[in-house]
């Protein structure tokens, strides 16, 4: 398991060999990259600053990798989240999961981004070409998202 | 007791963390807020909309019920907004 909070970027190929490095028993690997886009609400966005919560943030996430680990048989999971400033195309989050087969992990991977949306301790600040810096609102959308993983058995 | 604020909780209120000593009548984070609206008015506007506003004590979330008590790390933030 590997869960990190950085400013630098990442690259994706290099952290998707490393989780399955040496494994005979990887069936598949899902991936999600979450990237800056140029636009948000019909206007231009110039930059993004994410702020977080150090300590809570490491944790929760780790709670969140915790619970997929107990709903998926997962060989390995990587979660690398980024904080500060970005611009349009760069990468924010990146989400790894690996399984003996493809729907373990293609569901992780989605339960991952989904649960780390609503719970993670991240907030975006949108800088928009006039100069104006807006806190990006939570959507309801979002919400819908993880309740569709909430447990009625 | 320590608190923390993030994203424009820590705008209005104007610092990213305080230290406070709360009366003994404040046993949950309800009684908190109540007590924080009528520290300043930059506090009062704050939490003036407790819809959009989310808390975690000793870093984990919780709701307005979970009680506080001396020595905890309360944090108040909108919804989170990351991925």
């Amino acid at each position: 398991m590997v869960v990190r909070v950085q400013e630098t970027d990442f690259d994706p190929g290099a952290e998707i060999a490393a989780a399955t490095a040496g494994r005979e028993d990887v069936g598949a690997v899902a991936s999600f990259v979450g990237l800056v886009r140029g636009e948000g609400g019909g206007r231009r966005i110039r930059a993004m600053t994410l702020e977080h919560y150090p300590g809570m943030t490491e944790q929760e996430l780790e709670r969140i990798e915790a619970e997929a680990r107990g709903r998926w048989p997962l060989q390995a999971v990587t979660i690398v989240h980024r904080y500060g400033r970005m611009v349009p195309g760069d990468r924010i989050v990146l989400v790894v999961t690996a399984s003996a087969h493809r729907q373990a992990a293609f569901d992780a991977c989605a339960f991952l981004m989904d649960w780390l949306k609503t719970k993670a301790p991240f907030w975006k600040l949108e800088e928009t070409d006039d100069g104006a810096a807006e806190w990006v609102a939570a959507k309801a959308a979002d919400d819908a998202a993880a309740d569709r993983w909430a447990v009625t058995r | 007791m320590r608190l923390r604020y993030f994203a424009w909780l820590r705008q209005r209120v104007g610092v990213a963390a305080e230290e406070i000593d709360p009366p003994p009548d404040v046993r949950d984070v309800a009684g908190l807020i109540a007590h924080l609206r009528a520290r300043s008015p930059r506090h009062a506007e704050a939490f003036g909309e407790l819809a959009v506003v989310k808390v975690a004590v000793n870093q984990t979330h919780v709701g307005f019920d979970h009680p506080v008590a001396p020595g905890d790390e309360v944090a108040f933030f909108p919804p989170v907004t990351g991925g």
